[in-house]
């Protein structure tokens, strides 16, 4: 198996990460050893077997649909990098 | 002696008994911090203000457990104190709610002592991946202490806190209490309200305690366990005292000892300390039986995959506009993403969203993700085979003692293997407990963990709770802090 660079990239930008072109090999060489330490999952047989997907008990958690308002509004706006009128301020959208 | 020295049930006693406030606990703690803070580097906020506040208005009659302060690992969301993760992310992040573990720490009138490091959003095994820097181990100020709740365990083997609440996706909790000569518990996923812990892999995160001895170990899970309707996976189960059947003993009771975690890999002195234990428990009435499972590598390989790739998605939140970090330059709203999330990161968490986006993208999905799930299946059934015919599992909880700080940082896989003993308990979700079972020749601690069946916490705690009277580890061995 031979992760290739271009492979690197693509992820990195489905991550909305930037890697720099001098770690781009690090990255890549570090993923390669992953996958390929990750193979030895290929040895078990698995035909009939089901997924797991977690292991809580719990099957249709179900509760009432009450709405259920968060107050301290200012204390979660404080965390805003930006903020304007109690709204969180982003760059321009639309032209 | 010290105030700071004493366990908690011991500190209770001594409150009870009038012989000592909630003020003097505090102050001998806070003391004890400012002294060795600088050698062991185990926090990343200190609350000694409020904490001696607090300390002066204690009213005893609230619960046995008002006055008592504690440590709570910097990713468990504390209401008007800073929760970094220990990265640059949420260097500034200030929750606005607490969590539920720390709703019930409040309901006690139990004071904090601070945010305790950890390896940047629990990703690690060493706490050297922590943004505010490397915590350093007690026996040895060049070792590491383990992770990624390494903050939380120096602290507790070090006395600067009587106990700390932490979390464990792989080993977290386990590996570093074994680094540090402590207890560490991993409850039963679904035992202990997750609202409020920062999301690392949902399938897999659990916060448990780190204590100085297993009744303080049975104390803390008693006030932290118990449905949460704000966590949907938390069980209904009625409520227990896991300090009951503490002292019942091990007469009769089936310990299974998987020959493969005593293998290639794992050091000779962990191996026969450990088989010392476990000769002891069955001089002491257990049937111990060998047995088989096959699967610590596969399992390690599961953890990775899996781990990483519910990483990937739950990280995607840190978006820069919200909360958290914001890159100063962009010029558009992908860019604002982009340069936040690159430089708000450290070098660890990125590799395990590369990992996580490359095993949950198209193409390779099935090859990696869903055959990992698969997998994941498979060792539950090996699992629930070996608990048929017994009522626990006893392994070695970290392959080796505690190594040199630096020596893996820059190998991740070198890194991943030290979760090589933990990690299939986080993905059967059962419950595991690690204890102080010796030293090496070097004087560094050795952990032991004792794996129970679902929900078996009170089985396990009973089993280490023996070996703890019987090995007198706290009373024998003491960190050197050279």
């Amino acid at each position: 198996m031979d992760i290739k660079k271009e492979e690197i990239l693509h992820i990195a930008k489905l991550a909305s990460l930037k890697i720099k072109e001098e770690e781009i090999e690090e990255y890549r060489k570090n993923l390669q050893d992953i996958l390929e330490f990750a193979n030895i999952i290929n040895s078990v047989d698995t035909e009939y077997l089901e997924e797991t997907n977690g292991t809580s008990t719990n099957i249709n958690f179900l509760r009432e649909d009450e709405v259920n308002n968060f107050k301290d509004t200012d204390q979660l706006m404080k965390n805003a990098p930006e903020q304007e009128n109690n709204m969180f301020k982003i760059p321009k959208v639309i032209n | 002696m010290n105030l700071y020295e004493l366990t908690v049930h011991e500190l209770i006693e001594k409150l009870d008994n009038k012989e000592i406030t909630p003020e003097e606990i505090t102050r001998s703690y806070i003391d004890r911090i400012n002294e060795k803070e600088k050698d062991i580097k185990a926090f990343v906020t200190i609350t000694e203000k409020d904490a001696i506040e607090k300390s002066k208005n204690i009213d005893r009659k609230i619960s046995k457990f008002a006055g008592i302060p504690i440590g709570i690992k910097d990713n468990i969301c504390t209401k008007g104190v800073r929760t970094t993760c220990s990265s640059k992310m949420l260097e500034n992040f200030i929750s606005p709610y607490d969590a539920t573990v720390m709703d019930k720490i409040n309901a006690q009138n139990m004071i904090t002592l601070g945010k305790l490091n950890m390896d940047e959003f629990a990703m690690g095994a060493s706490t050297e991946y922590s943004y505010f820097g490397a915590t350093k181990n007690p026996w040895n100020l060049n070792k590491v202490p383990g992770g990624s709740s390494g903050g939380s365990a120096a602290a507790v083997a070090a006395d600067m806190v009587p106990w700390a609440l932490s979390s464990d996706t792989g080993g977290s909790v386990r590996q570093p209490a074994a680094l540090c000569g402590v207890v560490g518990l991993k409850p039963t996923y679904g035992l202990v309200s997750r609202y409020g812990l920062v999301a690392f892999a949902s399938s897999l995160d659990q916060i448990g305690p780190i204590t100085k001895d297993v009744e303080d170990c049975a104390n803390l899970l008693n006030i932290i366990a118990g449905y949460d309707n704000k966590d949907s996976t938390s069980a209904k189960l009625p409520q227990k005292d896991y300090t009951k059947n503490l002292k019942n003993g091990v007469k009769g009771l089936k310990i299974g000892v998987p020959k493969e975690f005593f293998g290639e890999g794992i050091n000779e002195e962990v191996k026969e300390k450990i088989k010392n234990t476990i000769e002891l428990y069955k001089e002491l009435g257990a049937e111990v039986e060998e047995c088989s499972l096959d699967i610590a590598d596969e399992a390690l390989a599961v953890y990775y995959i899996i781990a990483c790739a519910e990483a990937s998605s739950n990280l995607g939140r840190f978006d820069g506009i919200r909360y958290g970090y914001r890159a100063k330059n962009f010029e558009n709203l992908d860019e604002l993403f982009i340069n936040s999330r690159s430089e708000g990161f450290g070098a660890e968490v990125k590799r395990r969203i590369i990992l996580g986006t490359y095993v949950l993208s198209s193409g390779y999905y099935d090859a990696y993700y869903k055959k990992a799930q698969k997998v994941r299946t498979f060792i539950k059934q090996e699992f629930e085979k070996l608990f048929k015919k017994y009522d626990v599992l006893i392994t070695p909880t970290s392959p080796t003692v505690a190594y040199d700080i630096g020596t893996r940082s820059t190998n991740p896989l070198e890194m991943y293997l030290a979760d090589l003993c933990t990690v299939s308990v986080n993905i059967v979700g059962l419950p595991g407990i690690s204890i102080p079972c010796g030293v090496d020749k070097n004087g560094l601690p050795i952990g032991m963990q004792i794996i129970g069946k679902s929900f078996g916490e009170e089985t396990i705690l009973k089993v280490a709770y023996l070996a703890e009277q019987k090995l007198e580890f706290r009373n024998k061995y003491k960190p050197e802090y050279k």
